[in-house]
């Protein structure tokens, strides 16, 4: 049926995440459809140095080839992250993960700008998460904030080629950007439907119909949210909206699938 | 318009009664010019997933004339007006919490027995004052003595004051709950926002505090815990603003494998023996032969 873009392996600092496995992941796709998922490995994002994260997740997936395809970071102010982007591009990336608001990479960070475009560059998606937790119940020490629009414009303005696609975002952070770029930079940009609200606001309606649905992708956030919630508001799309197709992650992944 | 794309399909959340029991309504003094799109939105959701009741608030005006959690007298009385005007045009599938700003407290009082006699069937208490405070002694006397449940907004385990609520949490709530061991309170949206596990202890031993598990949050984890804590029996499905989470954690619940009878209890049943009796339409009443047997019936498929 689809493909799920936001999808992680591995546990979460801030509270307790029941198995987050591969193969429970695969079960869990299988039980819902999904024929896919584009995953990351979790603990990666709050670690300093993502690399270590990176073996870890493409040996955990080696065993799911086809059914889980990695999405390892790429931390673009470490020494030497050019050659580690070749590394995981030849080991089979569909996409690169960077956590710029993890990292401390402020949204016109040079360094975030020339992963960018090393992305752009190699046809391979950059792949943003906007949020992991509700940030009404972020841990004390989770200090980092929402990924900002003005990062996600900067970005997508930094390179012709760029693809970047923005998972969890709501319908405020969609608008703010899609309708701050050129018809040609909003191109570049791609979201993922999991935070998006579904009725009676019918967020997910509205963006379907006003920025298009080639620029949405299924997406559901496990192993920290419920799989079911994606699929479910897609189901309850008001019959206008119901028939507006989802962008093809086939045609995102066809760079990437090249340097293999 | 309101949409019928329910026609000739099967309820996305499966056969059986449904009771939504945190919605919410706008109306035409709510500042939102779209106002009748979101309630019929709602309908048509409610429709399309197989919602037998939806049991619903109006904050005053929305924080058009007074702010939403600190609505003035004029506002409360308006919005629960609107409110009941809404379950007259829909009876056969709302009803109505009474709203009421406890600092008002004459006036609350007022509202509850002037909406209670229009057939409003419960109480809902927002964020004008926190729960322990000795003001809504009174509200949930009367709420005991009338048998009406009171909904109570709550943030999942408050850390500071945040601006325009005096917001409470499990704790707070659980003072007030086992100061009235006889009213029945519902525990606001543990998906709403918070930290849902600290709620989870600070009430799990007050039997009179039921856990509603809607809201936008659709943490993995959350519902086992819930489970865990309080049980089945003391769990109330519902909405809040966010009807696809709604539906996402029925099934949700039927991955985990929970009995039908506990499916049940959570989809309506529950709701159906906490509200004055028969006070919900289209649901078996408490008591009745088809009320058991009907429960098997509320598994999802």
């Amino acid at each position: 049926m689809s493909v799920d873009v936001n999808t992680f392996i591995g546990g979460y600092p801030f509270r307790h995440l029941p198995h987050p496995d591969p193969d429970v992941l695969v079960r869990v796709l299988e039980r819902e459809g999904v024929s896919a998922a584009w995953t990351g490995h979790l603990p990666s994002a709050f670690h300093r140095d993502p690399y270590a994260g990176n073996e870890r997740l493409f040996a955990a997936l080696d065993a799911y080839a086809g059914a889980l395809l990695p999405t390892p970071a790429i931390h673009p102010a470490w020494p030497k992250w050019e050659r580690r982007l070749g590394e995981v591009l030849g080991n089979g990336a569909v996409a690169i993960r960077a956590y710029p608001a993890q990292w401390g990479l402020g949204p016109h960070d040079p360094a975030m700008l020339e992963l960018a475009c090393a992305c752009g560059e190699a046809n391979v998606p950059l792949l943003l998460t906007t949020r992991f937790e509700d940030p009404r119940q972020r841990h004390w020490m989770d200090t980092a904030g929402d990924l900002s629009g003005a990062a996600i414009r900067a970005i997508a303005r930094s390179h012709a080629k760029v693809k970047v696609v923005v998972t969890s975002a709501g319908r405020a952070l969609v608008e703010e950007v899609h309708w701050g770029l050129t018809p040609a930079e909003r191109a570049r940009v791609w979201w993922d439907i999991s935070w998006i609200w579904g009725p009676p606001s019918d967020d997910l309606a509205h963006l379907l119909r006003t920025v298009g649905g080639d620029r949405f992708l299924y997406g559901s956030g496990w192993p920290l949210r419920l799989t079911q919630t994606p699929k479910a508001n897609l189901q309850l799309l008001p019959e206008d909206a119901s028939g507006i197709e989802l962008a093809d992650v086939a045609e995102l992944q066809h760079g990437a699938n090249d340097h293999e | 318009m309101l949409a019928e794309p329910s026609a000739g399909r099967a309820p996305l959340a499966g056969p059986g009664p449904l009771v939504d029991i945190h919605a919410h309504f706008l109306h035409s003094s709510s500042g939102r010019a779209d106002w009748r799109a979101v309630n019929d939105a709602r309908f048509r959701a409610g429709e399309r997933m197989g919602i037998t009741v939806h049991v619903a608030s109006v904050l005053g005006s929305w924080g058009w004339t007074s702010p939403i959690y600190f609505p003035s007298p004029r506002d409360v009385s308006m919005g629960n007006d609107e409110m009941l005007a809404i379950q007259a045009s829909e009876s056969a599938r709302v009803r109505s919490y009474v709203t009421v700003n406890p600092n008002d407290t004459g006036h609350a009082l007022g509202e509850i027995a002037r909406l209670t006699d229009r057939g409003a069937v419960g109480i809902k208490l927002a964020a004008s004052r926190r729960a322990d405070d000795p003001l809504l002694d009174p509200i949930a006397e009367e709420a005991a003595r009338r048998g009406l449940p009171v909904l109570h907004h709550i943030w999942q385990h408050r850390t500071r004051e945040w601006p325009n609520q005096e917001i409470s949490d499990g704790v707070d709530l659980g003072r007030l709950a086992a100061r009235h061991p006889r009213a029945t309170f519902i525990l606001a949206h543990i998906g709403g926002g918070g930290d849902y596990r600290h709620t989870f202890p600070a009430v799990e031993d007050l039997s009179n505090v039921y856990l509603d598990i809607s809201g936008s949050g659709v943490d993995r984890g959350m519902l086992d815990d819930a489970l865990h804590a309080v049980g089945a029996g003391r769990m109330l499905w519902g909405c809040d603003i966010t009807m696809e989470t709604g539906l996402a954690k029925l099934r949700a619940l039927e991955v985990i494998g929970i009995p039908a009878e506990d499916m049940a209890d959570i989809r309506w049943r529950n709701a159906a023996r906490i509200f004055p009796r028969g006070s919900l339409p289209s649901l078996p009443a408490p008591g009745d032969e088809s009320f058991a047997k009907s429960a098997t019936g509320g598994a999802v498929q």
